[in-house]
């Protein structure tokens, strides 16, 4: 395939990082149903993961990006292609040590922390529960100070640990399922929407929390949301999805400075400016995939500047790179 | 009939106020114990604007509401106070009878969630035909007419056709837009939208709001927002409150609240965006939680949770200071005693974008010296004005002197805070 060839090149470019990629995604597809009724939710995504970095994947409700996260933690099996963690495939059949290496390695944040949380269950065991799983003879005294500290790095005071979640706010009970993935010392977090169901306030301190672990900890993460501005403000690089496509991926200040595929300048047009006066003369830009005329031309995911790559066919490459 | 109690219009505005609220004082009943949502709140609400309501979840926005139609849950109640409609008191509205005149035919309101507004088990045409049968005298079939119409009017392609499918056959967008049609039925004078886009994706948001703006227009609705997204606001809105703890802390103009606001909590508010968050910089996090509204709130209830509050903050609650003739706010900072504080940086950039459209021309000239508006005896006079966190730094906390000195090397206040103590952040959230 023609696409795949110009990927693999266009790789090789991408390797900055001094090629320090934590976990690569390749021509990853996941469908449900079979048949007339075979729906891809996802379709030919490739990415890479550096280490140390938190990527941002922004979608639309339905556009793919929650399956795509479950894919990774291998909550949905991949119909096509594959994901390597750490130099080693991770798709399809694993030997059972491997898997139980990988449910330690790659942890989730989940979007709503209200229900997200064993409410009959005290903070010490929710927090630990994943440690017991793995680590079976695990001394009492070494578990306590791992929870203890897990809980003093999201700034969650460890007496709390005898409580009960319905005792907490909602930035609070959201700490304490970032503490649940962090005790696993994992090397990969999904946060899958972590912060929408949160007040403003909230937050921005969750945020702050997570790129204060980037940076002290080294944490990688990819950040599933549908809010651009929250990326903008904790991604290091965004990867714009529609209907189970990559459309576009770039740095973040890149992305937003110069957008070229037409549903990722719709999305930013779409995003609410904090200015009254400025609000009024903003015009959101509709998006029709009508656009796009792939017939004779197919489209490629094709690296059109270094580290931005883009969805399109010849022509509309080249119009983009006018753009750029 | 007989038991609406007609008041008479009392209301001493310029404007034409068409909801007006006085003093209201709600308070709900909590296993044993009382809770206070709204603490003496006051709020006119004029014909044909568009008010946000702006606030952190518990701030009693929906509460507030929630008591012009009656939907209060079993266990609260109006304690004092009083909500003027059309000549009616809507604080002494105590039957179902006196409140179905009102509810959906004069006030009508937009819930959050479009996936649990509608019922499953009928067509989302059946649903606003109900609506309209129930408010107005019309045969089956003129409803019909008008509910297909209705649909068409909120952007509905296909409307004769959507008219008979269910709710699941709609996307969360479409289904908004039938809820609304559902509200904008009868034409009510006042529409209220509790978040009507914080389930929607940001391109059905601008949608959906691009078309209440329309609707508001054609019908002159008086709409009333409650969002907590303050990017929704700068675009919907001519008036916001800012509600914290049960009670308007700000109020004013959209571009006073964005490009002059006064009171911390709005500073602290509008700083948190993450429109305002720079890669590599953190954002503005407001430490702490709100105040337990079960106990009483003494002084401003924000000083808690305020790294720059005054004395005088944990002593008294502030009265209203009015800034200009259509803003006002609820601190102690902008009383002439009280030191000039600077505002968090986003909202200093704000100040600035707002200072360059005001030398363009771009927003109306008014006067900038602040006036009493209501004359309180202020305790202590001076001393109280000092900025309580350095007297007490200076004096006890060794951690909130690392606070203070991490405040002035620049760090945002939330972080200063969180670092200073040192990941024993419990208490502060």
């Amino acid at each position: 395939m023609l696409s795949g060839a110009a990927l693999g090149e266009g790789w090789g470019s991408m390797a900055e990082k001094g090629g320090n990629v934590c976990l690569s995604l390749r021509h990853v597809g996941v469908s449900f149903g079979s048949g007339k009724k075979l729906f891809r939710a996802v379709d030919d995504v490739s990415f890479d993961i550096y280490r140390g970095e938190i990527l941002g994947l922004a979608g639309e409700s339905g556009s793919g990006k929650t399956t795509l996260g479950r894919a990774i933690v291998r909550l949905c099996p991949i119909s096509a292609g594959s994901i390597i963690f750490e130099n080693r495939k991770i798709s399809g059949e694993l030997t059972g040590e491997h898997r139980r290496e990988l449910i330690r390695k790659i942890q989730m944040i989940f979007q709503d922390p209200m229900a997200s949380l064993n409410e009959r269950a005290k903070v010490d065991y929710i927090i630990s529960e994943g440690l017991r799983n793995v680590c079976r003879n695990l001394p009492e005294a070494e578990r306590r100070r791992l929870v203890e500290k897990a809980m003093r790095d999201v700034g969650l005071r460890p007496e709390f640990a005898d409580r009960f979640p319905h005792e907490f706010s909602g930035g609070q009970r959201q700490r304490i399922g970032i503490a649940r993935s962090l005790i696993m010392k994992p090397s990969l977090i999904i946060a899958d929407e972590a912060v929408s169901a949160l007040d403003v306030s909230v937050r921005a301190q969750v945020l702050n929390l997570l790129t204060s672990l980037q940076r002290r900890d080294g944490l990688t993460c990819l950040f599933i949301a549908h809010d651009l501005s929250v990326m903008r403000a904790i991604s290091d690089r965004i990867a714009v999805i529609r209907r189970g496509r990559l459309v576009e991926l770039a740095k973040t200040a890149r992305l937003f400075a110069c957008p070229l595929h037409p549903y990722t300048r719709a999305l930013l047009s779409a995003v609410p400016v904090p200015d009254p006066v400025r609000a009024c003369g903003k015009r959101v830009l509709p998006y029709d995939p009508a656009c796009h005329d792939y017939s004779h031309d197919r489209p490629v995911w094709s690296e059109i500047e270094p580290g931005h790559y883009v969805y399109g066919n010849q022509k509309e490459l080249a119009v983009y790179r006018r753009m750029l | 009939m007989t038991e609406l109690v007609k008041v008479m219009g009392q209301e001493a505005g310029n404007a034409d106020p068409v909801l007006s609220v006085r003093d209201l004082v709600v308070k709900f009943r909590l296993r044993g114990r009382e809770l206070t949502a709204l603490r003496g709140l006051s709020l006119d609400v004029y014909r044909g604007e568009r008010l946000a309501i702006v606030g952190e979840s518990g701030s009693g926005k929906s509460v507030l509401t929630r008591t012009f139609l009656g939907l209060l849950e079993s266990n609260g109640r109006i304690d004092s106070g009083s909500i003027l409609y059309d000549g009616y008191d809507l604080a002494k509205f105590s039957r179902e009878r006196e409140w179905v005149k009102i509810r959906g035919g004069r006030i009508a309101m937009v819930f959050q969630d479009p996936m649990t507004a509608l019922n499953p088990l009928r067509t989302v045409g059946g649903q606003i035909r109900e609506a309209l049968l129930l408010h107005s005298r019309i045969s089956g079939a003129e409803a019909k007419r008008q509910a297909i119409r209705l649909l068409d009017d909120v952007g509905i392609p296909d409307a004769e056709r959507r008219y008979r499918q269910y709710p699941h056959e709609f996307s969360g967008g479409m289904r908004q837009r039938a809820v609304i049609a559902i509200a904008a039925a009868c034409t009510p004078e006042i529409l209220i939208c509790d978040e009507p886009t914080t389930a929607l994706d940001v391109t059905v948001q601008a949608q959906i709001l691009e078309l209440l703006r329309r609707l508001q227009s054609k019908y002159g609705l008086t709409v009333i927002f409650i969002t907590h997204d303050l990017g929704v606001v700068a675009e919907i809105a001519d008036r916001v409150a800012v509600m914290y703890a049960g009670d308007i802390v700000e109020l004013g103009s959209c571009r006073e609240i964005f490009f002059d606001p006064r009171h911390p909590y709005t500073w602290a508010l509008l700083s948190a965006m993450p429109q305002f968050g720079e890669r590599g910089k953190p954002l503005c996090a407001i430490p702490g939680t709100p105040p337990d509204l079960f106990a009483d709130v003494r002084g401003d209830a924000f000083a808690p949770r305020n790294p720059q509050a005054l004395a005088v903050d944990f002593q008294m609650r502030p009265p209203y200071f009015e800034v200009s003739p259509t803003h006002r706010a609820r601190t102690w900072l902008l009383d002439p005693r009280a030191p000039e504080l600077l505002p968090p940086e986003p909202v200093r950039r704000l100040q600035e974008a707002g200072a360059k459209y005001l030398l363009q021309n771009r927003i109306p000239d008014r006067e900038n010296r602040p006036a009493l508006h209501e004359k309180q005896e202020a305790p202590e006079p001076r001393k109280s004005f000092r900025n309580f966190r350095k007297e007490q730094a200076a004096q006890q906390s060794p951690v909130l002197e690392e606070a203070a000195r991490r405040l002035r090397l620049g760090e945002g206040a939330g972080n200063a805070l969180r670092r200073s103590l040192g990941g024993g952040l419990g208490q502060y959230g």
